[in-house]
């Protein structure tokens, strides 16, 4: 009788890892995403209840309290956060996650210290383990969160000898590691290895560029999941493996669409910024530069965009930073009044994150059916009949597609070119990230209406609502 | 000892291909949502956290766990939340004006 307490736990357990891959599978289409998030939501709160019940765990009060407190604080963060700041909020939560992890191999680590029993070896090992993948996360997550809100520069920081310092960190966890499993209770020594894996995390993160976050955020969200499982590798507990092993797989998943996107390997991603190999930007497109754009004002884009039949409309992050996709979702509702076929075309990098500009048009109240991925509108552009950019650049440079030279060769692009004609709104004739022309611009199909997001549609909106 | 270990990764690498062909099919419009979504999940490290903290009594251990228990937490309830809102957002037709 006396195990009929923790048969019980693990059978919740159980429910609860059912209710996290079922909730997973229903985050997978749009029309059931909301449910699934809310039985992933009630299979955590099993799996917290079911552990309150635990013999060991006495001190209710004060972890309800803790509970309590942290709950506060994600609510308030939640609700607080704007759509736009999305990256930073999982950046930071990924952050959280990593250092509770990391939180509970030190705590058990202090424990048997206390208790003077010896440290069985895997207990010792997953513990090391976790201590360096949750703190990696901690750290990196923190620097991610920064670089994206501009408290530190956006640009990959690089400094003499970084990675010969690299090394020398690596070497000293692996030194200390090996030191910790043949003598388990040098606290010392353990603490140092938790110094060194939170500079590691700094270290990690600190090399790569703004443009690069998708990939960061991506690869510490898969990060967060595998310091958890190691957590549960160190108390051994199954619902820990199985959440942290699902969170590992789709972080993975998700960072590899983002490497595929921006045609990079993730470990040039991590690693570019010191090779100097590439040279990126040099004598890309030099030639193109001569030509002569056309530019247009309001009233024709209007014209154009009123009497065409289909237009696909291209919104790279120039437009959320400009706020303007209420403007552009009002834009398309007055096109569609008039009978014009409209549709959204998403690259994957248009965001911060992995479709975070579906998210940005979704609060704009654009339906997701209008939403259309790379692989579906690209066969479409050849029956548009105008193709409208707004702030996006390198994501339509057919350069990607033709020019060898190019440091975007091999990205994929959507083909805004093949449309019959293109009007690109933009601020002025600056490269985007990748800091490379654009010889979109200079193509006779290609119109542009020079002047601010917001500004130039709302006066599209105006001038279409007097044709 | 050993046959624990043994269970938890048979536990751990299938978890893993079951998260592998769950998350495989999600449409890129729900990448963000999914990601905020397994983050609450990685929030998971909160039941470590309670039993870190569980003795009465107040030792370093306790007190870290505690830490854990907080900073979990809002990751959890944090993460949940911001995808319910996000999704709340995600709407086929809008209602007509």
């Amino acid at each position: 009788m006396s195990d009929f307490l923790p048969t019980g736990i693990q059978l919740t357990y159980l429910v609860a890892a059912s209710l996290f891959i079922f909730g997973l599978k229903k985050l997978g289409s749009p029309a059931t995403a909301r449910n699934g998030n809310v039985i992933a939501a009630v299979g955590m709160l099993l799996a917290i209840v079911a552990t309150m019940l635990d013999q060991h765990v006495l001190n209710y009060e004060m972890i309800l309290l803790g509970l309590a407190i942290g709950s506060g604080i994600g609510a308030i963060a939640a609700y607080k956060v704007q759509m736009t700041e999305m990256p930073q909020m999982v950046g930071l939560l990924n952050g959280l996650g990593g250092a509770a992890s990391a939180l509970v191999a030190v705590a058990e680590f202090w424990r048997l210290l206390d208790s003077g029993a010896p440290v069985p070896l895997d207990v010792n090992i997953s513990m090391l383990l976790d201590v360096l993948i949750g703190g990696v996360t901690f750290t990196g997550s923190f620097l991610a969160f920064a670089k994206l809100q501009g408290l530190i520069s956006g640009s990959p920081i690089t400094f003499p000898l970084q990675q010969q310092f690299n090394l020398v960190l690596l070497a000293a966890y692996v030194t200390g590691s090996i030191y910790l499993i043949m003598t388990p209770d040098s606290l010392p020594i353990f603490l140092g290895v938790v110094a060194v894996s939170l500079v590691l995390g700094v270290m990690f993160v600190i090399p790569i560029g703004g443009g690069d976050m998708p990939v960061v955020i991506s690869l510490l969200n898969s990060l967060s999941g595998i310091a958890a499982a190691a957590a549960g590798f160190v108390v051994m507990n199954n619902m820990l493996i199985i959440a942290g092993a699902l969170v590992g797989a789709s972080g993975i998943i998700l960072t590899e669409i983002m490497c595929k996107a921006m045609n990079r390997s993730l470990f040039s991603v991590l690693f570019s910024a010191f090779g100097t190999a590439g040279g990126a930007g040099g004598a890309a497109g030099g030639a193109a530069i001569d030509q002569t754009v056309r530019s247009i004002d309001p009233e024709e884009g209007a014209m154009m965009l009123g009497y065409a039949r289909s237009v696909v409309i291209v919104p790279g992050y120039g437009m959320a930073v400009a706020q303007a996709q209420h403007s552009v979702r009002e834009l398309s509702d007055q096109l569609e009044r008039m009978g014009v076929d409209v549709k959204y075309a998403i690259h994957p990098v248009a965001g911060r994150m992995p479709g975070h500009m579906n998210v940005l048009l979704a609060e704009a109240n654009v339906p997701y059916t209008q939403l259309y991925d790379m692989d579906d509108i690209n066969p479409q552009f050849e029956q548009a009949d105008v193709a409208l950019v707004i702030g996006a650049n390198d994501v339509v440079n057919p350069a990607a597609r033709s020019d060898t030279n190019s440091p975007i060769y091999g990205m994929p692009i959507l083909e805004v070119d093949r449309a019959k004609q293109t009007i690109v709104i933009k601020r002025g004739m600056s490269t985007g990230f990748a800091g490379v022309d654009n010889e979109l611009f200079y193509k006779d199909k290609t119109t542009m209406l020079f002047g601010s997001a917001k500004d130039m549609v709302s006066k599209l909106v105006s001038e279409v609502k007097q044709l | 000892m050993t046959e624990a270990l043994l269970a938890a990764l048979f536990v751990f690498v299938l978890a893993s291909f079951i998260g592998f062909e769950v998350i495989n099919k999600v449409p890129p419009t729900l990448h963000t949502p999914l990601m905020s979504g397994s983050n609450a999940i990685s929030g998971i490290a909160v039941l470590g956290a309670i039993v870190a903290s569980g003795a009465r009594e107040t030792s370093v251990s306790v007190i870290l766990g505690l830490i854990a228990v907080v900073l979990a937490t809002v990751n959890v309830v944090g993460g949940f939340l911001v995808t319910d809102r996000m999704l709340l957002m995600f709407k086929k037709k809008e209602i007509k004006a």
